[in-house]
């Protein structure tokens, strides 16, 4: 199998725009009796990426996913794969397989069968099937197992198979479709690793389904958040999680604290909110280009934003209250802090020294303060 | 641990199951009395099971009986799963109702109008085309194949319904055709259900009497035609002898086909 030139995290294609895309969706669309599952999403995964579509379920992501695998058929729009239009072909006839969320393994076939059954699909002879068989199932450590029957498998066990009977083809696109959820939490965090190894050794371009964004960010090379059938926001991990382009985005990754103010200033370098909701002056250090005067939303995620018992030097971005209530999760504890506009804050703390030396306790009042740059302009 | 049955409920138990079967062992005991008379206890015999392997009548509308339950039987699972893929597979395409009803419609109609629609049918038929030729296995199969096809669509029905659809949907990700996706995984998977429907529809054609009566010829008399018929003359101990055999045969495929299927559950 292609080895991969390089490492991961050098490997950011969407960045130059001279690279092609090898599966391009474009404005594919998929209504089923009026029902609009999927709503023209455009789409552009380089070769080698480990791209995730994370959403609420009923939110077409899935949808989206048996569109690429050719089990349903866009109503509008073109699936590009590697440069050839796939958009008409059936599902037997692209160079995509999948792995399905029930892991879809024929229960009345071994192990072994179960992984050589695409390869008898093609004209192959039986002595390469037999090699193939085996490298797949070395590669997800399951060659012991060849004569077992699914039913005698465990889950963990179950989802190595079906990874192995989608690799053995070596597609060009390897879709999976909630691949973990199926697994307890443990085991989960454990394959989520291993599935990222496995994917840098063979190469093959993965798209994942899941609705779980830890599981997105942790993965992914880059993700694509979806709403109602549209795709609301496609970047990094990091740029999803730090730099939201909405509301609804800001609020599926992680949770964030929104003041909703009015624009005061807005140069090319800043921007100045007021806001009575958070009790002060906010300034942001990113320009939004938005007339003055108009409503926004500032946004802070609760790690960055500071707690301390004496009021911090800077004016804006600062504001007061009174602790709540103290969610104590072990390594941090999150502090819902309530301002004189009523509204509640949250802010996270490492948990540096034991809970019983712990400076600030419930219904104390404390400061909180954040840096300009690590708040954002949320326009919709 | 076994729960402990109350007195009572091991009465009712034993009540029910001597109702169900007390009449069938009765019978099994009386093909060994060596009296004529059925009621009549004489003493140990086998002489009914000689007799019977000399009745040719006897054993002739068995043979029959046997063919037509045979070929009634594997054309009805035939032509009953093909309806099952259609309602089940093919979406909702137009009229799915109907046609769902219609083929499961056999079943609730008295088996006289059956009967006598089909004597109609193949009776006009032998007179505008000539086929079928008169009366006899032929007719009598296509009749049973009408009833059992019914009771096979709803088993096979049922089970493909609850078959995961994405076990089909990954051999054609693996890429399989259609057709090999039937042969390969669907029909595997669903034929716990093909062979309890060949069974049922073996045993329902081997019983029925009222299509039968309808549309067989000369020389085409079922078992239980023959036999229903010679009740009027008195039961033989014959009759015993031929149930008795029956209902061993019977047993042995049902256990037979209970240890297959149970031998291989997913």
């Amino acid at each position: 199998m292609v080895k991969k030139p390089k490492k991961r995290i050098d490997l950011q294609p969407w960045q130059d725009p001279k690279a092609k895309p090898y599966i391009h969706i474009e404005g594919v669309s998929k209504d089923f009796d009026g029902h609009v599952a999927v709503d023209s999403v455009t789409l552009s995964v380089f070769q080698g990426e480990f791209f995730s579509l994370l959403g609420p379920s009923g939110c077409g992501k899935t949808t989206l996913l048996r569109m690429l695998a050719g089990l349903e058929m866009p109503s509008q729009g073109k699936i590009y794969i590697d440069g050839v239009d796939v958009t008409r072909r059936p599902a037997y006839d692209r160079p995509v397989n999948m792995m399905f969320q029930s892991y879809a393994l024929f229960p009345h076939m071994n192990v072994e069968k179960n992984v050589a059954f695409g390869l008898k699909q093609e004209r192959i002879s039986r002595s390469e099937i037999n090699e193939r068989v085996k490298d797949a199932l070395r590669l997800v450590q399951m060659e012991t197992y060849g004569k077992r029957a699914p039913h005698q498998l465990s889950g963990g066990q179950k989802q190595r198979v079906a990874l192995a009977r989608s690799l053995v083809k070596r597609p060009k696109l390897l879709l999976l479709d909630e691949p973990l959820a199926a697994l307890d939490k443990r085991l989960r965090e454990q394959t989520q690793f291993e599935l990222v190894t496995i994917q840098e050794k063979v190469g093959v371009t993965f798209i994942m389904v899941t609705h779980d964004q830890e599981e997105a960010m942790t993965m992914s090379t880059r993700l694509g958040v979806m709403d109602h059938g549209r795709m609301r926001q496609i970047g990094t991990p990091n740029e999803i999680y730090e730099y939201p382009n909405s509301d609804y985005v800001a609020d599926f990754i992680g949770s964030i604290n929104k003041f909703e103010g009015r624009v005061a200033e807005d140069e090319t370098d800043h921007i100045l909110v007021e806001s009575e909701e958070a009790g002060c002056e906010l300034y942001v250090s990113h320009s939004a280009d938005v007339p003055i005067g108009s409503q926004v939303k500032v946004a802070i995620r609760p790690e960055k934003v500071m707690i301390s018992t004496s009021p911090p030097e800077q004016k804006r971005n600062s504001t007061r209250g009174i602790v709540k209530d103290i969610g104590y999760l072990g390594d941090v504890s999150i502090y819902h802090v309530e301002l004189a506009s009523g509204k509640i804050v949250l802010a996270t703390q490492p948990n540096l020294v034991r809970l019983a030396e712990r400076p600030v306790t419930w219904d104390d009042e404390v400061y909180l303060y954040w840096r300009a740059e690590n708040s954002i302009v949320l326009m919709t | 641990m076994p729960t402990k049955l109350s007195p009572f409920l091991k009465t009712c138990m034993i009540l029910g199951y001597a109702f169900l079967y007390v009449p069938i062992i009765t019978l099994i005991v009386f093909s060994f009395n060596s009296s004529r008379l059925v009621t009549v206890w004489q003493g140990f015999s086998t002489k009914w099971y000689v007799s019977l392997l000399q009745d040719d009548v006897l054993l002739k509308s068995a043979w029959v009986s046997l063919q037509v339950a045979t070929l009634a039987a594997t054309f009805a699972v035939i032509l009953g799963t093909l309806a099952a893929v259609a309602l089940v597979r093919l979406g909702r395409f137009r009229g799915r109702q109907f046609f769902g009803i219609l083929t499961t419609a056999p079943l609730v109609m008295p088996e006289v109008i059956t009967g006598l629609a089909l004597l109609l049918l193949f009776v006009g038929l032998e007179q505008m085309i000539g086929w079928p030729k008169g009366r006899g296995i032929l007719t009598i199969t296509i009749a049973h194949t009408t009833l059992c096809m019914a009771y096979v669509t709803i088993l096979v029905r049922g089970r493909l319904a609850e078959l995961d659809l994405s076990l089909e949907e990954a051999a054609r990700d693996l890429g399989a055709r259609p057709l090999k996706v039937f042969t390969a995984i669907t029909l595997p998977l669903i034929s716990p259900a093909l062979v309890s429907g060949w069974l049922l529809a073996f045993v329902l054609s081997l019983d029925d009497l009222v299509l039968a009566s309808f549309v067989a010829g000369p020389g085409s008399s079922t078992l239980p035609m023959v036999i229903f018929s010679s009740i009027r003359f008195g039961i033989s101990p014959q009759i015993n002898a031929l149930a008795t055999i029956i209902i061993t045969a019977v047993a042995i495929g049902v256990m037979g086909a209970g240890w297959l299927l149970h031998r291989k559950k997913y």
